[in-house]
């Protein structure tokens, strides 16, 4: 047990361990700090100064999120000092701020806008500096937007991108009044190593970083007689939903969101998790397939390990960072481009539909979909496969448009076809999902009996840790996969893209001989996407982890291979996994880009 | 020359002094005694802080860390002092001797000299020298080697921790304190980072004794001290003088008989007027000053003098913290908009409120000390700042 230090805050004594911040120490005793730059997820900046406060025998006041306690310390929170300075630099930010709220894409979840009213600054005190700058938006981009007008320096989104991504898209640069967060030669987002998982945006306290919403493009189809406007939901996404529209973390609210999306208009309400399913089929072949040509044919060009393709934040990096490994990942597009492959041929022709009055949406947990559904490979319906993505936040934003009052709404069904879902699909949306929805169906495949776990919980790839290998023996193979016999199965996951980079190194440092490794882009996987509710932490992601596992336990089925809409597209449509149509549709091809 | 108020000191340059005789002689005492010498010396850091350099080599010198440098932060930024070069240009040896003997009691092996960028110029001859220096290291069977790194030229990297950070390779930004450098400083290790001038102080109190500086200055300002002199002087340039002297002693030596105002301290120090020379003292009980002094006769504008100086820490702020990067634009765009008439002059003390947040709450001590020249420019010559 570490070392207790006892000390006083506002007058009220308390013993913390070691090394805590006054700011911890405070909450412990439920005194409320407020702060800007501080972050859960980030290292320690003390850049912003609002969590001020007073400590006996200092000049300074310290920055509480930045000072550890030591024994016999009297802090004052609340001093006439301190909520002098606290007002001045809430005022200076706001002189450096462009405050236009009325208009902001973030009104009302603005942390400065929060800090700002609860101090009550009434009138701007100092002189408005944003007419004294040049400031230009970076609206470039799909996934994001970043308008340094309305930035307050905090450097959160540095932090983000630097510490949970090992990007560092998103730099400082100049120094003094023309400080400012910059990329690389001050390129526009879109033009640089930036892999839009929008996990900056996530984090930024105000404006000055947003997703570029789609929301009138969206009604506007919806309203268009002329239009069948088709809506896939992403796994994690009914995990999330309720935390922007009052309920709390954790909350599953799959069949409210189903009913709101039909009250929004919506023609069809279809499930991503039933592309999800049909990416194991996909995927889960193309491993096996892979490890075919490695052990039987031996054929030198494969390559092994491959990993998931699945998060387009993950890509957009490995496109950047280890363009030499394009050809280990799986050429399985993800389930959103799947699904939208399919929903302008495959569900166009069985709805009877005209391909070209099909518009599909899709609700993501993602910033990073939004440049995916935009790259130039996925059209190869003949259209634009997805037409629009919208973030978990924009459909929060639709629903509250449209008057919904949500936590009374009914619960209703996905439409079909394309909305049948399996556990295995919901699992998706947690860091370890796609791997053991992929492991229930290829142990399967491959020995003729489930996986050896109870009920089918792959434990062992589950959790929160960065990276986790795991090793499946395979035992007891059918004929056809008898090669496979006895062999094990080295697999490791890896979420947020620092991780990823571990991971990456590892393989190209041949310190690992891993068969399967699957990556996601964002802290926790797609339930800690970019396009989620804000805010995240530790504990948010935590609660919605539990509530996918339990979507996915309380499923009636929970492996890809038995979603008889699954089933029935093979039949059907595609034939057989990795088939002709399947390889027109649902696989893409990767590319090279700059290291900067 | 006459110094008929001011007593010239002669330690820091004085070139009668083998530095090889010194370390072999230091070398033979403790470390103990070593820092009880400078204990009793008193010298303070000659940077502008003045903290005790006993106690930092002491602290630096208790912690178990086998990993620990010594720092010569040659890095002089501060408006109106130049007299580190100096000292680099004429007696680095007495520097190198300094960190060697810093070294010593504090168990390095490694030391650095973080060299101002615009100070170049002066890298080959320093090179030259401190091959000679490692000589006598190597003659003396001495474990202790020093390299020098070039700054780039920014202000904020004087600051001890923005100063590592920049010799880490990162961006010149100061760090969240504590810890201290002597506990965690370059490369996360204890440090000890001292000024020129003190590193040379401290070598020549080896070779003196602690006496022969504490009879020097006064109980809180032991010694003696460069100067940097400018501005309007007829007599401007490096002078080591002994602490204690009034302001108006040092204006009677080096102003032009039209004295208005003196700048004790550069731009992060204070502006003292007229009619306060004769009760301010340069030092640590008075006006405390890293060595630089500029005098202003009547023909200049304060305004003007202190318009530059916020331009200065407007463009010098590293930009991390709100109080330092903000302010500083507040402070100057406010004395504008005040001269200009668009603001009254009442705004001027909400901007002496500012200046007193920055004080308190900048993360560093750049912008803590952006208020010590406001406060004393805007409280002496408040009529220049609105007419």
């Amino acid at each position: 047990m570490s070392k207790k230090i006892n000390l006083k805050i506002d007058g009220i004594p308390v013993a913390v361990d070691e090394g805590t911040t006054i700011l911890k120490a405070a909450k412990q005793l439920n005194i409320h700090i407020p702060t800007l730059c501080y972050h859960d997820d980030l290292c320690i900046a003390g850049n912003c100064r609002v969590c001020v406060v007073e400590m006996k025998g200092s000049r300074t006041l310290p920055a509480s999120c930045a000072m550890p306690v030591s024994e016999g310390m009297e802090v004052m929170t609340n001093t006439l000092k301190v909520r002098t300075a606290r007002k001045h630099i809430i005022d200076l930010l706001l002189s450096e701020h462009n405050a236009k709220c009325t208009t902001c894409y973030k009104n009302g979840k603005c942390e400065l806008q929060e800090l700002a009213a609860e101090n009550k600054i009434s009138t701007a005190s100092f002189i408005d500096l944003v007419p004294h700058k040049n400031y230009q938006m970076d609206a470039y981009s799909p996934s994001i937007i970043k308008d340094d007008s309305k930035c307050i320096r905090c450097q959160r989104c540095v932090r983000t991108c630097e510490e949970l991504q090992h990007v560092s898209a998103l730099g400082v640069a100049y120094k003094g009044d023309k400080m400012k967060i910059s990329t690389f030669f001050e390129n526009p987002m879109f033009e640089v190593v930036c892999t839009n998982c929008g996990q900056c945006v996530n984090r930024c306290p105000t404006g000055a970083l947003v997703e570029r919403n789609y929301l009138e493009e969206v009604w506007a189809a919806i309203y268009d007689p002329d239009k069948h406007v088709v809506v896939q939901t992403a796994p994690a996404v009914r995990v999330a939903l309720g935390e922007d529209l009052n309920l709390e973390p954790g909350v599953i609210v799959t069949g409210k969101m189903v009913t709101a999306l039909k009250r929004l208009g919506f023609d069809s309400v279809l499930d991503t998790d039933f592309t999800a399913d049909l990416t194991i089929m996909e995927e889960g072949f193309e491993l096996l397939t892979r490890l075919k040509k490695a052990l039987v044919d031996k054929d030198p060009s494969v390559k092994l390990p491959m990993a998931t393709s699945c998060s387009p934040g993950w890509i957009k990096f490995i496109e950047h960072t280890y363009p030499e490994y394009l050809g280990n990942l799986s050429t399985c597009k993800s389930p959103q481009q799947m699904f939208g492959a399919l929903a302008k041929t495959y569900y166009a022709q069985k709805r009877k539909l005209d391909p070209s009055k099909v518009v599909s949406i899709s609700i993501m947990p993602c910033t990073a979909k939004k440049f995916e559904a935009d790259r130039p490979e996925m059209r190869s319906s003949g259209y634009k496969d997805v037409d629009y993505v919208l973030t978990t936040r924009e459909l929060a934003i639709m629903i509250k448009q449209a008057g919904l009052e949500f936590a009374s709404l009914p619960e209703s069904h996905y439409d079909s076809i394309m909305g049948e879902s399996t556990g295995a699909a919901v699992i998706f949306g947690a860091t370890g999902g796609v791997m053991e929805a992929a492991l229930r169906t290829a142990y399967e495949v491959v020995t003729g009996r489930e996986v050896p776990f109870n009920g089918l919980n792959i434990t062992p790839v589950r959790g929160m840790e960065g990276v986790r290998e795991v090793t499946i023996k395979i035992e007891g193979t059918v004929p056809e996969w008898k090669f496979l016999e006895g062999a094990e199965l080295k697999t490791v996951i890896a979420h947020g893209l620092t991780n990823a980079k571990k991971v990456m190194d590892s393989v190209r440092d041949g310190k690992s001989n891993y068969h399967f490794i699957e990556i996601m882009a964002c802290p926790g996987g797609c339930i800690g996407g970019g396009g989620q509710p804000i805010p995240t932490n530790a504990e948010i992601r935590k609660k919605r982890t539990e509530a996918i596992f339990a979507e996915d336990s309380g499923m009636k089925i929970r492996k890809s291979h038995e979603n008889p809409e699954v089933i029935a597209i093979y039949k059907e449509f595609l034939e057989k996994p990795l088939g002709h149509k399947s390889h027109e549709l649902l696989h893409t091809h990767y590319k090279e880009r700059a290291r900067h | 020359m006459s110094y008929s108020n001011l007593k010239r000191v002669d330690l820091i340059f004085d070139k009668e002094c083998n530095p090889k005789e010194i370390i072999k002689n230091t070398w033979a005492k403790s470390n103990d005694q070593i820092i009880n010498e400078l204990l009793e010396s008193g010298l303070k850091g000659r940077g502008g802080a003045g903290f005790p350099t006993a106690l930092k080599w002491k602290y630096t010198a208790e912690q178990p860390e086998p990993d620990k440098y010594i720092i010569c932060n040659a890095d002089e930024g501060e408006p109106g002092t130049f007299k580190d070069r100096e000292i680099l240009f004429k007696v680095p040896q007495k520097v190198f001797g300094g960190m060697a003997v810093g070294a010593k009691v504090i168990g390095a092996k490694e030391g650095f000299i973080y060299l101002r960028g615009e100070y170049r110029f002066l890298l080959p001859e320093l090179e030259a020298q401190l091959e000679s220096f490692h000589e006598i290291l190597k003659d003396l069977k001495i474990d202790f080697r020093i390299k020098i790194i070039m700054g780039s030229g920014a202000y904020i990297c004087g600051e001890e921790s923005a100063l590592f950070e920049s010799m880490e390779g990162h961006r010149g930004e100061p760090r969240n304190k504590p810890p201290y450098p002597t506990i965690a400083g370059f490369r996360s290790k204890p440090t000890v980072i001292n000024n020129v001038e003190t590193l040379v102080y401290a070598f020549m109190i080896c070779m003196h004794g602690a006496r022969k500086f504490k009879d020097l200055g006064t109980a809180d300002s032991r010694g003696s001290k460069v100067f940097s002199i400018s501005g309007d002087t007829p007599k401007a340039g490096i002078y080591e003088l002994e602490l204690g002297m009034t302001v108006e002693q040092f204006v009677e030596e080096f102003g032009d008989g039209d004295t208005k105002a003196v700048q004790v301290g550069g731009a992060s120090g204070f502006c003292v007027p007229r009619k306060k020379f004769k009760e301010t003292i340069i030092g640590f009980e008075g006006v405390p000053t890293g060595g630089s002094m500029m005098l202003f006769n009547s023909s200049r504008s304060m305004f003007n003098v202190l318009h530059n100086y916020l331009e200065f820490f407007e463009e010098e702020s590293c930009g991390q913290c709100t109080p330092c990067r903000v302010g500083c634009q507040q402070l100057i765009l406010g004395i504008e908009a005040v001269k200009k008439g668009e603001r009254h002059a009442s705004y001027l003390e909400h901007l002496q409120k500012l200046a007193q947040t920055m004080k308190i709450t900048a993360k560093c001590g750049l912008g803590q000390s952006v208020a010590n020249s406001f406060f004393s420019i805007v409280e002496n010559f408040k009529e220049e700042m609105i007419y």
